[in-house]
């Protein structure tokens, strides 16, 4: 469905998208996770054929984004990281000016608008000026107009930002049945990890303009190897006990705590007990924050300050 | 660009984006009512005030005031028109702009839109402005208000396209005001929209020359009081000139503008 070819965006010297390749299957869902500043929204600008690649290109739905613009726009649906509804309009004149910018045929203009505005639930506040409505109302009207066309493709920037999390989970909803229900394949970048995990087949980890991982959740978080289990020792520990257990794959101590990669550890919890006096324990499966963080400690080496890592590390938790 | 659509498919859209504007335009009351509290300002107080000392040339029985009526209603359009290019800056900021260059449309086709948008701000205006010269004594023929009609279309899309031009280049809005200030007084005052420009000296009648509401004023003071200075028919091929090549401008500046 989407062949990404080499792929790059250079602003001066540096590179934001930095030679990318990629292919995305019918009917994925996929997602392009990374920090802000990490390349994400370019990719899809490039790929919406918004911005012009320095180099590399793009097959989206059969047709180039660099040669075949007008053909790419009209199999497309995007959604923007900031609502680009006029709200001086109301929600069924936004959409009515799109299903003519895309000609909808005449004859289905208004049962399309009328099915799109049912899917996103705001059929009874069609009638109402944009600026009356609230950012996730805003968010589901730009849904329904990226969906008006019947777009194979559909990119998602950011679909949830600044959303409270029962809106968030509605937009989920909606995706997942789009997926089902009109066989679309959806594109989406994000920083919310749980997101990435909930939502994707597929996720690409963008750090720096490169993808640095390429899988499902699920396999990502293998990465990790084990779940993590954190103790807080009552004396200072033998560790040297503790790395003889095989199911322990990795042990630090950090700030007086133990922080330890353990293979299913809720059988294996009460073994380690017998080791060590905890004062406290705390044990989690990994999530993708911290397969990200792992991924990009490389990267962090290098930025002395880790201002964002250290913002980063705060997501979702 | 335009040649990459059909001709109907041409047509909704630009029906689209007119739409747009025009719903705007309608639901922004305060923006018809500022625009046209200031030409009656100068219709009414410098009209009269400079009335009861302004000379007009001998043989003239029309006043003062109704001899600037037809330049005030070419200001009220050189003001909107040339303005109006400050709402692709606002589309940008809203992210409009970006929702309509990613659908399949030409730029060509958003450029033509969007000054469609604000020749029908004009026009509307003048509608106004026409119906309050009633009250002066001015009155029309059927066939002048068709030619006046005319003469609004292709002022405000020769402007408006100016003003979509200088918009597409800008990022800030304070920025196109500025430039924008440096453009629309000229084009007011070297009309002759206020004074009639045959008795000037020969340096400022050249640069009245080049003015394109220079040609409109006298093209609707021909029609509305009988008393331009060149044929109606003259004047009308002056500024389509100048709205064919505005035009042009206006439409490759959409071209080379930035999505994002």
């Amino acid at each position: 469905m989407i062949k990404i070819r080499n792929l790059t965006k250079k602003y001066e010297s540096l590179a934001v998208v930095d030679n990318i390749n990629l292919e995305i299957e019918k009917g994925e869902i996929f997602g392009l996770l990374g920090p802000n500043g990490a390349g994400k929204t370019t990719v899809i600008h490039m790929l919406a054929t918004l911005l012009k690649p320095t180099s590399g290109t793009a097959i989206v739905n059969g047709y180039d984004i660099i040669t075949e613009p007008g053909k790419v726009r009209s199999s497309i649906g995007i959604v923007f990281q900031a609502p680009s509804s006029d709200d001086m309009l109301t929600g069924y004149e936004n959409l009515k000016i799109h299903a003519f910018l895309y000609s909808v045929p005449s004859y289905e203009r208004e049962k399309r608008i009328q099915s799109v505005l049912e899917l996103v639930g705001l059929a009874d506040r069609q009638n109402d000026e944009v600026k009356k409505y609230s950012g996730g109302m805003r968010r589901r009207l730009e849904i329904a107009r990226g969906l008006l066309h019947k777009p194979k493709v559909m990119f998602l920037d950011e679909p949830t930002l600044g959303l409270d999390p029962s809106s968030r989970e509605m937009m989920w909803e909606y995706i997942q049945k789009l997926v089902k229900e009109e066989d679309m394949t959806f594109i989406l970048t994000t920083h919310y990890m749980e997101e990435a995990d909930h939502l994707c087949n597929r996720i690409g980890i963008i750090d720096q303009g490169k993808i640095i991982a390429l899988d499902t959740p699920a396999n990502l978080k293998k990465i990790i190897g084990g779940d993590i289990v954190k103790i807080k020792p009552k004396s200072y520990p033998n560790l040297e006990n503790l790395k003889k257990l095989i199911y322990i794959r990795k042990i630090e101590l950090i700030n007086g705590e133990i922080i330890m990669y353990v293979d299913n550890a809720r059988t294996n919890m009460p073994d380690i007990l017998l080791h060590l006096e905890a004062e406290y324990v705390e044990f989690r499966s990994p999530d993708l924050n911290d397969v990200f963080l792992k991924l990009a400690s490389k990267n962090l080496k290098e930025s002395v300050e880790g201002g964002f890592m250290e913002r980063y590390a705060q997501y979702g938790k | 660009m335009l040649s990459m659509e059909s001709n109907i498919t041409i047509f909704e859209k630009l029906y689209a984006l007119w739409l747009r504007e025009f719903k705007v335009f309608l639901r922004e009351r305060s923006r018809l009512v500022a625009s046209t509290f200031t030409p009656l300002l100068w219709l009414f107080v410098i009209g009269i005030g400079f009335g009861s000392v302004a000379t007009l040339p001998t043989g003239s029985t029309i006043g003062y005031q109704k001899f600037i009526f037809p330049g005030i209603i070419c200001m009220s359009i050189i003001f909107t028109s040339v303005f109006f290019g400050s709402y692709v800056i606002w589309d940008r900021k809203f992210d409009f702009l970006k929702s309509v260059m990613v659908a399949p449309v030409g730029r060509g086709t958003i450029f033509v839109g969007k000054a469609l948008g604000g020749m029908t701000s004009s026009l509307i205006q003048s509608a106004i402005l026409l119906l309050i010269g009633v009250l002066i004594g001015i009155t029309y023929s059927p066939l002048g208000v068709i030619e006046v009609i005319a003469i609004v279309l292709l002022l405000s899309f020769t402007l408006t396209s100016l003003g979509l031009a200088i918009g597409s280049y800008m990022q800030s809005l304070e920025g196109f005001q500025l430039i924008v200030s440096f453009v629309v007084f000229p084009l007011f005052f070297l009309s002759g929209a206020l004074f009639p420009l045959d008795k000037l000296p020969p340096w400022l009648m050249v640069i009245t020359s080049i003015d394109p509401a220079t040609y409109a004023v006298d093209a609707m003071r021909t029609v509305v009081l009988d008393i331009g200075s060149k044929p109606f028919a003259f004047d009308m091929v002056i500024v389509l000139v100048y709205a064919i090549s505005l035009g042009a401008i206006g439409a490759y500046s959409f071209g080379r503008m930035k999505a994002v």
